[in-house]
């Protein structure tokens, strides 16, 4: 990070900048972005070995957002930590912008790569923990997961796959914020017993609260969890975390923050229009 | 043409340790010999080709040169998606090499007959589409994909398809490699119907009428050239594949010659009619069957060229 603000101080930076984005880009998935704001913040100053001024360091630890569409909160602990500048975030979705709404590499410098349809984010990971692994490359690959890419069957692929092989340089964060685009996950596609389904394919798995920092810390600071396997942290996260209408709230996957209810979220947030 | 992919890519990969070869569970006793001698640059995938497609592009994306192989359909219309934007929006140094294409696998049925591949790969960006004609052409291939900088697919056939090329020719990206030259006709084939393509030209050579031969290895980008050249020089176009006539090699020079406004007399696009096969057989039948046995080239061939269509030597 350029300036050493505390985690808690950068994961509301993260929320506010979520927010306005998503407002001036008239966009959908704020409440994607404000699940992951505090694994994000703890990844990119605690966790990740990583050069901002150097982002293709052969050496980097590589961090894959699966979830594309949560790219907002992502975005911006990129330009928080350093890889572009922050006023970027201003350009999210805009004509001629470097910021799609999906992460993109193309323009980004810290983007490890572009995601965006659901279920591939997790096999590209692998393949870098696997070529690591054959290197014997010192590198760990992370990858975030949401919980509606688990529907995906390709998403399970390399579930069963890293293991077989014993990729214990993979690490997966799921944000279980357990609301999907048409409903609730026990609705549409119940996951539970979600980590027991882990552990059976052969991850070592471990559940925490992913709001809380000194947990996530404390979690991510010690994998991977056993030798040999590749780890899982099933993040329990509330969708539009920050924001009290927006928590917990399916509308909250599409609906954009506008006029009063943008007012209001930023107000929540201690900050102005 | 298998035989060929294997043994280059292995003798490649003993000096190059970015190689990786990637399997869908498949190659029984074609693989063997790459998988005991290089084991660190083997990995059979499993029988799941959209997690392969993406390992190839995340091992691309840190270093590697990755071919994934496996029966046509199963490593390019499974993982569709995962080729478009993990493998090409990347510009990741994957090259897809499915087995099988065209009707290689006859018997085996529909499922297994990669008719439309050349069409939908045609159309993905930044994706070099390779047909090679022979083994020769194949060897040609692989050494020639090892130093190109971007994702690839290269369309093989079987193994034991006849050697045309009695030396090697000389082989780059996107230059067609004219095999016999001719002034009445053009003949234009990729992929493994070079060798009948020939056999066709040798007959009409027979009745007076010259056939030039083309081998296009590199369907995208293709060699607009000699396209240009043939248009000009001679009075008839034939595309030939074992593909479907929708959007393969025939749609890729028809597009560039009336955008030239270069349309020779007579152009006819031979191929499959776009049909899934409704007879069970070996390619041999198959071919025979649609037409695209050097006897079938030969008869649509003579028919728009309005000669007598029978044959001495086939």
């Amino acid at each position: 990070m350029k300036s050493e603000i505390a985690l808690e101080e950068l994961a509301h930076r993260l929320r506010v900048h979520s927010v306005r984005m998503t407002h001036s880009a008239r966009a959908s998935h704020v409440g994607s972005s404000l699940s992951t704001v505090e694994l994000l913040a703890v990844l990119y100053r605690k966790i990740l070995r990583i050069d901002p001024d150097h982002p293709q360091w052969a050496q980097r630890d590589r961090f894959v957002l699966s979830k594309g569409h949560g790219c907002a909160a992502y975005y911006a602990v990129l330009a928080e930590a350093g890889f572009f500048p922050v006023d970027w975030l201003e350009t999210f979705y805009q004509d001629g912008s470097k910021l799609p709404g999906h992460a993109t590499h193309t323009y980004v410098p810290g983007v490890e790569v572009s995601t965006g349809s659901l279920g591939h984010g997790l096999s590209m990971a692998t393949g870098m923990a696997l070529a690591g692994n054959r290197d014997h490359a010192n590198y760990r690959v992370f990858c975030m997961l949401s919980d509606g890419e688990c529907d995906e069957g390709s998403t399970w692929e390399p579930i069963l796959f890293a293991p077989q092989h014993k990729l214990d340089n993979l690490v997966v964060v799921v944000d279980y914020n357990k609301i999907q685009a048409l409903g609730t996950t026990k609705e549409v596609m119940d996951l539970d017993p979600f980590a027991d389904k882990w552990r059976a394919f052969g991850w070592t798995v471990e559940e925490i609260d992913g709001h809380n920092i000194p947990e996530i810390e404390k979690c991510l600071g010690s994998v991977p969890f056993e030798t040999g396997h590749p780890s899982c942290v099933i993040a329990h996260t509330v969708k539009g975390k920050g924001v009290s209408f927006m928590e917990n709230s399916l509308l909250w996957h599409y609906r954009i923050p506008q006029g009063e209810e943008y007012v209001a979220a930023l107000d929540e947030l201690g900050e102005k229009p | 043409m298998r035989t060929a992919f294997i043994e280059t890519l292995l003798e490649l990969a003993i000096e190059d340790s970015r190689i990786v070869l990637m399997v869908g569970d498949l190659g029984f006793g074609v693989v063997t010999d790459f998988m005991k001698k290089l084991p660190n640059q083997f990995l059979n995938a499993g029988v799941a080709e959209q997690n392969m497609v993406g390992l190839a592009a995340g091992m691309a994306l840190s270093g590697k040169i990755v071919f994934t192989y496996s029966i046509a359909n199963f490593t390019v219309l499974r993982p569709l998606e995962q080729i478009r934007n993990d493998v090409c929006y990347h510009n990741a140094n994957v090259r897809i090499a499915p087995i099988g294409c065209g009707m290689a696998y006859g018997s085996l049925g529909p499922s297994h007959h990669a008719t439309e591949d050349i069409a939908i790969m045609r159309a993905l960006p930044n994706l070099l589409v390779l047909a090679p004609g022979d083994p020769v052409e194949t060897r040609l291939a692989v050494r020639a994909l090892i130093a190109h900088e971007g994702p690839a697919y290269l369309r093989l056939g079987r193994a034991g398809e006849p050697i045309v090329h009695d030396s090697e020719p000389k082989f780059e990206f996107g230059k067609a490699i004219t095999v016999r030259p001719g002034a009445d006709v053009t003949l234009i084939s990729t992929g493994g119907m070079l060798y009948d393509t020939l056999q066709v030209a040798k007959e009409l050579s027979g009745k007076g009428i010259q056939a030039r031969v083309i081998s296009m290895h590199t369907v995208k980008p293709i060699d607009e050239e000699v396209l240009l050249a043939a248009a000009r020089e001679t009075c008839a176009i034939f595309t030939i594949e074992e593909h479907s006539v929708i959007g393969g090699l025939g749609g890729a020079v028809a597009e560039v010659l009336m955008e030239a406004d270069q349309r020779p007399k007579c152009f006819k696009r031979i191929g499959l009619s776009g049909g899934f096969s409704s007879v069970v057989g070996s390619q041999e039948y198959l071919k025979k069957t649609y037409g695209l046995d050097a006897l079938g080239i030969l008869a649509t061939v003579s028919r728009c060229l309005g000669i007598q269509g029978s044959a001495k030597g086939l």
